[in-house]
């Protein structure tokens, strides 16, 4: 029978959105002073992601309880937004529950980032030292492992150098090092950790291993599925700030992947899915991608224009709207947006009541890999979000072009974007 | 949070919502002590690097400090320094104000200025502006050795200068001065998570603060109603103690010495209390 190293009852952690950290007095009596005369706050963000302003409260995570055993490798996992990082951050310590609690047995350490604290004027051997300090370790511990950190940081040339003269990759390998051999009973990892080269993220891949080897407890946060599947031993699936299925890993991955799929796959977006922003004054029912004869497409030949659809309900007269659409990452970032308004043009959108069908046409050379497409419906002068929906049609750009000789022509893949360019060149010498 | 760490229970940490306000977790800020010294190393260690004269900027500042004094406030606007030498009256006068202001500059932008590694790792944070107090202290004793230096000097050329058993107090006065500069220095800091304005108003105001403390002039130059108010200011009572300590001018009073420490320990109370709530939730905000 294993042991509860850590138990998490009820957590849940509110955010307070636009009337705090207005960042100056002035703005905040502004704010007041406008209040007062019942007008809205001028020196509010214009964001489509703006909340109700009489409510500005968002709870990032409710209601949170689940257990995690002496040497479980527990893998989180939910969508951008899902409540996943600032589950982190509380059991970090970094900030504290609104409500609720958690308890945790022997030594927690947590690795948001590598090289946290670094000092750019501070040699590699003075680094470690602030480096280990700051990740909870004392100096006698540090100094006793110090051999073995610069060793599998392969810098110990360097190690009486400026990092600030190291390259970005040295630095990385000293910080990943530094975290690698810290020995808390329980590690907290996010996956931020992943960056560097391919072959430096196979070596802190097998050293996350090495660890929960060693019976020691991780909770690991991720994207990457396959990474997930690789090393956690359970997993605890989280959307809109709650549980929505914990346990051993492969059910909560299979989880997660058919709920994500089923809606990515078709567009369709079922009654029951969970927005995190939106009122519900317009609810989008479905959203996918043609080309332009509107045959609807799953993979676009490379090269190809298409239109993106949405068809939502407005469920009563929407005047002054601004809809918007994004193109994103399998990450969850996005890295295209349009929208009606087009910015400048200051004109918009008045939708009657009932259900409406909007066709985009969309001239990017979108480079070949797997995107998200996400959509939104705002007020256009506040901002204030009327419907939104994250990660809804799964789109897959081919290598292989339209028609013959238009393939894409390389082995790897740098970007999302091919833009129209125009080079000149011109002989100097 | 309240974090308990009870032994009874068989949980090492307990999270919760609700603070204990005057649970200060001094214990916990111990075990951190290596982390604090490190900081003190930094902080040293890279405020001078690649600059060519290195830590003698410490004792440069100063000297050069002192000299605009003298030629300002001595020669041109020739405000009397109780037949102290000008220069000895203005280092000394200095010396522990430069102390008192830095550990306030610099322990104001903790949370702004840390920022960055408070939202990725949990330590105690007041490890931090407590390792600034600390590297103040380095700098304040190399900033004193000059002092000393000078001291030896004018004696050697006859200035005739009172020491006095008044010199046993000068580990209190640091003490008045490091709770008064930390004190004040992270109830600023509290509040600059929700005020950023209030880091402006730091510098300048510690700036004025200075011409309110009996450093550019003696204490005796004033009104006994201006006295009264010049007292009123707790840094007066640390400048005039130890002036009165070396160079035998200015008054010992030990009410008003009294008032500084209270003064102190009282802000310094406070501040921790500040601090300690915000601490657990100003990265929500910053």
């Amino acid at each position: 029978m294993s042991d509860t190293v850590i138990k998490v009852e009820n957590l849940s952690k509110r955010y307070v959105l636009g009337n705090i950290g207005s960042g100056s007095l002035s703005q905040d009596l502004n704010a007041a002073w406008a209040r007062l005369r019942g007008k809205e706050n001028p020196n509010a963000k214009i964001d489509a992601k703006t909340f109700d302003s009489k409510n500005p409260e968002f709870w990032a995570l409710k209601d949170i309880s689940f257990d995690v055993n002496q040497g479980d490798v527990l893998g989180i996992i939910g969508k951008n937004g899902a409540g996943k990082s600032t589950l982190l951050k509380v059991l970090s310590r970094i900030t504290s529950p609104t409500s609720g609690n958690y308890k945790v047995k022997g030594r927690i350490a947590s690795l948001l980032e590598v090289g946290t604290g670094f000092h750019p004027e501070l040699t590699g051997r003075e680094n470690l030292f602030l480096n280990g300090a700051i990740l909870g370790m004392s100096k006698t511990e540090i100094r006793s492992k110090f051999d073995e950190i610069v060793e599998f940081s392969g810098v110990s040339k360097f190690i009486d150098t400026p990092v600030k003269r190291y390259s970005s990759g040295m630095y990385v390998r000293l910080a990943f090092a530094v975290a690698a051999h810290l020995e808390p009973e329980i590690l907290i990892v996010d996956e931020v950790l992943a960056v560097g080269d391919a072959e430096f993220q196979k070596k802190c891949m097998g050293k996350m291993k090495d660890v929960s080897g060693q019976g020691r407890t991780v909770l690991f946060v991720s994207h990457n599925i396959a990474a997930i599947k690789s090393l956690c031993t359970k997993g605890l699936y989280l959307q809109n700030g709650t549980v929505l299925k914990s346990g051993l890993i492969e059910p909560v991955i299979t989880e997660y992947l058919a709920e994500n799929k089923k809606i990515a796959e078709t567009g369709e977006i079922p009654d029951d899915f969970k927005r995190v922003y939106g009122n519900g004054d317009a609810r989008f029912r479905k959203v996918y991608i043609t080309d332009f004869d509107n045959n609807v497409m799953k993979q676009l030949p490379f090269g190809e224009k298409f239109k993106i659809h949405l068809e939502f309900d407005a469920t009563k007269n929407l005047t002054e709207t601004t809809v918007s659409v994004m193109i994103g990452t399998t990450s969850g970032e996005n890295f295209l947006y349009s929208t009606d308004k087009n910015f400048s043009v200051h004109e918009s959108k008045n939708f009657e009541k009932g259900k409406h069908h909007i066709e985009i046409e969309v001239d990017a050379k979108l480079l070949p890999g797997n995107f998200y497409i996400t959509a939104g419906i705002s007020i256009s002068k506040s901002g204030f979000t009327l419907d939104w929906v994250e990660n809804v049609y799964l789109l897959t750009v081919d290598k292989i072009g339209l028609n013959k000789g238009e393939d894409y022509p390389w082995e790897t893949v740098h970007g999302y974007v091919e833009p129209a360019t125009n080079w000149k060149y011109k002989f100097l010498n | 949070m309240n974090v308990t760490h009870d032994s009874d229970e068989k949980w090492t940490l307990v999270v919760k919502p609700e603070v204990n306000p005057f649970d200060l977790r001094l214990a916990e800020l111990w075990r951190y002590r290596d982390l604090v010294m490190l900081f003190v190393r930094r902080d040293f260690v890279s405020t001078y690097k690649q600059t060519i004269l290195g830590p003698l900027w410490f004792i440069i500042q100063p000297v050069l400090t002192t000299l605009t004094f003298t030629i300002i406030f001595g020669n041109i606007a020739k405000i009397p320094t109780d037949g102290i030498p000008q220069m000895l009256f203005y280092l000394s006068g200095l010396v522990s104000w430069n102390y008192f202001a830095e550990c306030l500059n610099k322990t104001s932008n903790t949370f702004i200025g840390n920022a960055h590694i408070f939202g990725k790792v949990y330590f105690p944070r007041m490890a931090v502006p407590v390792s600034i107090v600390i590297s103040n202290l380095v700098t304040y004793f190399i900033q004193f050795l000059l002092f000393l230096g000078f001291y030896v000097y004018f004696i050697a050329t006859g200035t005739v200068v009172h020491p006095n058993a008044a010199l046993l107090l000068l580990p209190f006065l640091l003490l008045i001065m490091a709770c008064l500069g930390l004190g004040m220095g992270i109830i600023i800091s509290s509040m600059t998570t929700k005020y950023r304005d209030l880091r402006f108003l730091v510098t300048f105001g510690v700036q004025l603060m200075m011409y309110a403390t009996p450093v550019i002039y003696p204490m005796s130059l004033l009104s006994p109603k201006a006295q009264f108010y010049i007292s009123l200011n707790p840094m007066s009572s640390v400048i005039e103690t130890f002036r009165y300590a070396f160079l035998g001018s200015g008054n010992l009073n030990f009410m008003h010495l009294a008032y500084s420490a209270i003064f102190s320990l009282s802000i310094l109370f406070i501040g921790v209390l500040f601090f300690n709530k915000v601490e657990k939730n100003f990265m929500d905000t910053v």
